[in-house]
């Protein structure tokens, strides 16, 4: 298949070109660690709520500062080439895996560093664990969209916060709502329904992008 | 003339909203008392938003197939009357709220999720301003329009239906159904959300006309 191809291409590009860098990489970890740092020094030891709303807060800031550079960093004429070479579905999907795949890995770093430096309140880890990567993957597919709605704005990162903040609001108190059942013994009522209604925003949020990008790169 | 009828028909089913919403003699439930009277000014207020929202995001959609500027005027003006009628229907909601529930801004899901639905079309309104070159901001503002248009459908029908709220209608208070409301009330709903959505669509079109004579050396 020529469109898978292409699109384990791009993606293959990308990381290449992360791997050269390391910069978007290491900045985020900078990024993520200072910020729990200083977490740490303003309340020492969270309870188990905090800890839980403070966690998803750090997420969603790593992941507007991993996903906003997606974008930004390819340059006018490189675009204008990829878009002569490749359609612009292949281009988006291989976007949004590459962010999945960066996003994976920044929740587990967010995820570590948060319990060296917050403590540990988490009762289901690997409950905790999963939630997280979920989380990362929604954020990480809602913010690809928005970057790319950003890129053509004048690659204005101010505007991704103001679109996205609104957006992922129901999304990370969702989120947040599940992760909850990792830190209380007893069984949450409405739990599937929760996860249904996640998996339902990723699949809208695949559809949209998938449909809508194509329009969004003609210029 | 003939073509002006609606908007005749909108002051007089208004006048009538008005008049007969506050005189008609009303079912009193409980501490309710006469706040009742709400539902001919809050539930019209989002059954306009709903209808100015969805031409909005079908004009979007019809940009995005043929480029045409006009669609996105129509769009953009649907989208600015539309978040005007959610913000009346949040704040009489709010009202309302402050004394039935006890506060004016309540952690009640319903309450939280239409604001975070308006939050997202003002965010609309932050991104058209935002670009200057005009066709790339009708063509960003239509894709987010219809991304805004698709979260709002999750957020103020579905979610709202699968949490417990205080909201009239939700689980176990009474609401909106035949047998928990009055005749007398329907009698003037009826004509209410009619007249609201009406004049609604009427603001639409006037802006819609003050946008083309603002932007007239575009259309010709």
């Amino acid at each position: 298949m020529p469109v898978i191809h292409q699109t384990l291409t791009l993606v293959k590009k990308d990381l290449v070109l992360e791997l050269r860098q390391k910069y978007a990489f290491y900045g985020i970890l900078l990024y993520i660690i200072s910020t729990v740092f200083v977490i740490n020094m303003m309340m020492g030891q969270p309870e188990e709520k905090v800890w839980n709303a403070l966690f998803w807060v750090v997420q969603l800031f790593v992941s507007v500062n991993a996903i906003a550079k997606s974008f930004i960093q390819e340059s006018r004429g490189r675009l204008l080439y990829f878009y002569s070479l490749v359609h612009p579905r292949c281009f988006i999907a291989a976007k949004l895996l590459y962010n999945i795949l960066l996003m994976g890995l920044m929740s587990v770093i967010a995820l570590v560093s948060c319990i060296i430096f917050l403590g540990n309140p988490i009762i289901n880890i690997g409950y905790f664990t999963g939630v997280v990567m979920l989380g990362g993957l929604s954020l990480s597919l809602l913010f690809t969209m928005l970057a790319a709605i950003a890129a053509q704005a004048n690659q204005n990162a101010a505007l991704m916060a103001i679109m996205g903040f609104p957006i992922m609001m129901p999304l990370l108190m969702l989120l947040a709502n599940i992760a909850r059942s990792a830190f209380v013994p007893v069984l949450q009522p409405g739990l599937p329904n929760m996860f249904l209604l996640l998996a339902g925003m990723d699949v809208l949020i695949i559809g949209l992008a998938m449909i809508l990008f194509p329009f969004l790169w003609k210029d | 003339m003939a073509k002006h009828w609606w908007k005749a028909l909108a002051v007089l089913l208004l006048l009538y909203t008005i008049i007969a919403g506050f005189l008609v003699k009303i079912p009193v439930i409980e501490n309710n008392e006469q706040s009742t009277r709400n539902l001919f000014f809050h539930v019209p207020m989002w059954i306009s938003m709903y209808t100015l929202f969805t031409i909005s995001v079908v004009n979007s959609i019809l940009y995005l197939g043929k480029y045409d500027l006009r669609k996105d005027i129509l769009a953009s003006c649907a989208a600015n009357v539309g978040v005007l009628f959610g913000v009346m229907g949040f704040v009489t909601g709010s009202v309302w709220a402050t004394y039935t529930w006890g506060g004016t801004l309540t952690s009640d899901p319903k309450q939280i999720s239409t604001a975070v639905a308006l939050l997202i079309y003002l965010a609309y309104l932050v991104l058209r301003m935002s670009v200057t070159d005009i066709d790339k901001r009708a063509r960003v503002s239509a894709i987010y329009n219809i991304f805004a248009f698709a979260l709002l459908i999750p957020l103020t029908y579905i979610i709202p239906r699968m949490v417990d709220s205080l909201h009239p209608g939700s689980a176990t208070s009474p609401g909106f159904r035949g047998k928990d409301t009055s005749g007398t009330l329907m009698m003037v709903f009826y004509p209410a959300f009619t007249g609201w959505t009406l004049l609604g669509v009427w603001i639409y079109t006037l802006r819609v006309r003050y946008k083309r004579l603002e932007l007239k050396n575009i259309f010709k």
